[in-house]
């Protein structure tokens, strides 16, 4: 089964292929890295870009205005924040313009922490993106999400955001892109290329197929009766490990991958705390002013009544930084047990 | 020159060690850069506040500073992430300095965000310069790659303002990469230094890994900088020798070794005996081992420690408390 680098990496090389991608471009995503999580290997239009994080972003705006399709990357979203404005021009030129521009775009970028990063490799980018009015905003937990992801982003005619948990990058997915050898080995001998020289490399492709995830549609990883728990990106699978965990104690908890963060599933939300009364959202990004008391917000204002026990959030703490040290990398982004404590505590809770 | 040329090289491969064999997550630092760093550091007016010079380095440094008098000890304690780093308190990446004591700033990660913020510590040392109270010069470092971003551009349109020039020492170390990328595929300049030009700044392009000509290249720019209180950018053309960063392997790579050819030179005129170098480098050898010995036996930080320094004073920072 694929990993997420090369999941993606085969939603853009259909992309190429078959839905007109002119460019994939970004600092050291041509030959002969493809990207440093290998997201870019091998690709046809992929190309290097200069060290100009800001002339990336405004190029891609420019090749989306000319009515080429592009994806651009930003190699940590660390350092995506010096294109803020231009990220809100891409986000505004519809509108601006009364319609008659829009900005059919990808950018992506690896977030989040789990690497041991430090401070400039460890950012979080949801809570920050989601407040950029006129993006689409997606984030998968799976190779297959990231494919199918990838292939709605490139056909939304709108600029979309696919931000790419970097402390998954790597794990395998439990199901099959469409297209894909069953065989692992037989998927790297073909896509991944050797150490060393590369000069003469060349991927051969798997016959892929089209495959979509529609923006806006999570999924509910684990169905549950007690509580529910909204998360997406890294802290996904420990959300998921967590419902494990307390189903051998005999709690039920639903758990739902948001894959989408704007727009967002409300309806699978919605549906889900009415049943459970309960609700968790689980991100990294830090905890003030963060997309998940977006959400809490929304369930009180509209699930008031119906609700067993106060919403929660469970975020990054409100720091300047993720620090190298373990203990302050722990200390700092939600971990399984901080998610056992919650699950604790909100059950415990008497209305 | 030469000793601290293979005390910062020794010190960086004992940093390269001490990431392989797992007692630190991650290596970037400046192997085959000490022709330009060392005589930089032996040419800074250290000290601090606005009358010394300012260094705004990138992790390239520790050959600077290694010439500054830092201790090999300071830059294990870093890699290592120990609470006793006094760069960063464990915080953060392998050579990430800061020495307020000699206005070394904090290294970041961010690439060339350091030119624009020496614009301002060049800025408030001009102001002082014109009332004839100190004479310091604010002194940035940086790659070839790193130069397409607007802090480089900031930087030169900013310190060049007529009738506000700044005493800044702009600098470039052109080692041909970024991590994967050619300069040659994306600078249409010849030069990095050319840009400079355009903005009447003096320029000049130097063997980076000669470090008798980047000496006298050094010490005749600050000179020019501090009498004429104008800014100089300078290009020097180094080796890189160990790859990017422990993200690409940190394995030696082909290329022209500054200290070999300064030894070979130094041999070759006489000055030293063959072999010379070997004793230096079993010395450093040791001191280096030790020093990680003792690294390894010291605190790390503690989990409450993350809302230390959020404000100062450690003020509170977290909303739970307020
Ligand atoms: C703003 C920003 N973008 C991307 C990176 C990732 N990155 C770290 S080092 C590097 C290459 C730097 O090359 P160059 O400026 O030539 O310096 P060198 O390391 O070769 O001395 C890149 C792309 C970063 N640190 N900061």
């Amino acid at each position: 089964m694929a990993n997420m680098a090369q999941a993606i990496r085969m939603a853009l090389h259909f992309g190429e292929k078959k839905l007109g991608v002119t460019d994939i471009f970004g600092e050291d995503v041509g030959a002969p890295l493809g990207g440093v999580f290998t997201a870019t290997q091998g690709l046809e239009t992929a190309w290097n870009s200069p060290l100009d994080e800001r002339g990336i972003i405004s190029t891609a705006i420019g090749l989306g205005l000319a009515g080429d399709r592009c994806v651009a990357e930003i190699q940590f979203c660390d350092y995506i924040f010096n294109t803020i404005d231009l990220l809100k021009i891409a986000g505004n030129t519809l509108w601006c313009s009364n319609g008659q521009y829009n900005i059919p775009i990808v950018v992506m970028s690896p977030v989040g922490a789990g690497i041991r990063g430090s401070i400039y490799h460890s950012h979080s980018f949801d809570a920050w993106a989601t407040r950029l009015p006129g993006w689409k905003v997606v984030m998968p937990s799976t190779p297959l999400d990231a494919y199918g992801l990838m292939i709605a982003a490139i056909k939304d005619p709108n600029p979309v955001l696919f931000l790419k948990p970097k402390s998954l990058m790597r794990v395998r997915g439990e199901e099959l892109i469409p297209g894909e050898p069953s065989d692992e080995k037989e998927l790297k001998a073909m896509i991944d290329a050797p150490i060393g020289d590369r000069s003469k490399w060349k991927p051969r492709w798997p016959k892929l197929e089209e495959f979509e995830i529609p923006i806006g549609k999570g999924k509910i990883v684990r169905e549950g009766t007690d509580v529910t728990i909204v998360s997406y990106g890294r802290t996904l699978p420990l959300c998921a490990k967590a419902a494990a965990d307390y189903a051998a104690r005999g709690v039920s908890v639903e758990v739902i991958d948001l894959r989408s963060l704007y727009p967002y599933d409300w309806g699978m939300i919605r549906d889900s705390v009415r049943k459970t009364g309960r609700v968790l959202f689980v991100n990294e990004d830090t905890e003030v002013t963060n997309f998940g008391e977006h959400l809490s917000y929304r369930v009180t204002q509209e699930l008031f009544y119906e609700l067993l026990a106060r919403p929660r959030v469970l975020a990054g703490k409100n720091l300047p930084g993720i620090g190298l040290h373990p203990n302050l990398e722990e200390a700092s982004v939600p971990h399984l047990e901080d998610i056992h404590h919650e699950i604790e505590s909100i059950i415990s809770e008497v209305p | 020159m030469l000793d601290m040329m293979v005390k910062s090289r020794v010190l960086e491969e004992r940093l390269i060690k001490v990431y392989k064999t797992g007692d630190a997550f991650f290596w970037i630092g400046g192997p085959g850069e000490e022709a330009f760093g060392v005589p930089l550091g032996l040419l800074v007016d250290k000290g601090q506040g606005v009358s010394h010079d300012y260094l705004h380095l990138h992790y390239r440094g520790t050959p600077t500073l290694i010439a500054m008098g830092m201790t090999m000890i300071d830059s294990i304690r870093l890699i290592m992430n120990r609470s006793t780093d006094r760069s960063t308190g464990g915080r953060n990446f392998a050579n990430h300095y800061c020495f307020p004591e000699w206005n070394v700033v904090p290294v970041g990660s961010p690439i060339e965000v350091q030119y624009g913020m020496a614009v301002g510590t060049a800025m408030a040392q001009r102001r002082r310069k014109m009332k004839k109270e100190a004479a310091g010069v604010s002194i940035v470092t940086g790659g070839d790659a790193g130069s397409a971003e607007g802090d480089f551009a900031s930087c030169l349109i900013w310190s060049s303002r007529p009738g506000n020039e700044l005493p800044i020492y702009i600098t470039v170390q052109n080692n041909k990469w970024g991590i994967s990328t050619k300069f040659d595929d994306q600078h249409g300049e010849k030069q990095v230094a050319d840009r400079g030009k355009a903005f009447g700044i003096r320029t000049n392009v130097v063997n980076g890994n000669d470090p008798i000509e980047s000496y006298f290249a050094i010490s005749q720019d600050l000179e020019y900088i501090r009498k004429n209180t104008k800014p100089v950018l300078t290009e020097f053309m180094v080796s890189r020798l160990y790859g990017h960063s422990s993200a690409s392997g940190a394995n030696r790579e082909a290329g022209e070794c500054p200290i070999d050819l300064f030894e070979k030179r130094l041999v070759d005129s006489k000055y030293i005996a063959p072999g010379f170098v070997k004793e230096m480098w079993a010395k450093y050898d040791l001191e280096s081992r030790e020093a990680a010995e003792i690294v390894r036996g010291e605190p790390v930080p503690l989990k409450e420690s993350i809302w230390d320094h959020v404000y100062l004073g450690s003020e509170n920072a977290d909303w739970r408390k307020f």
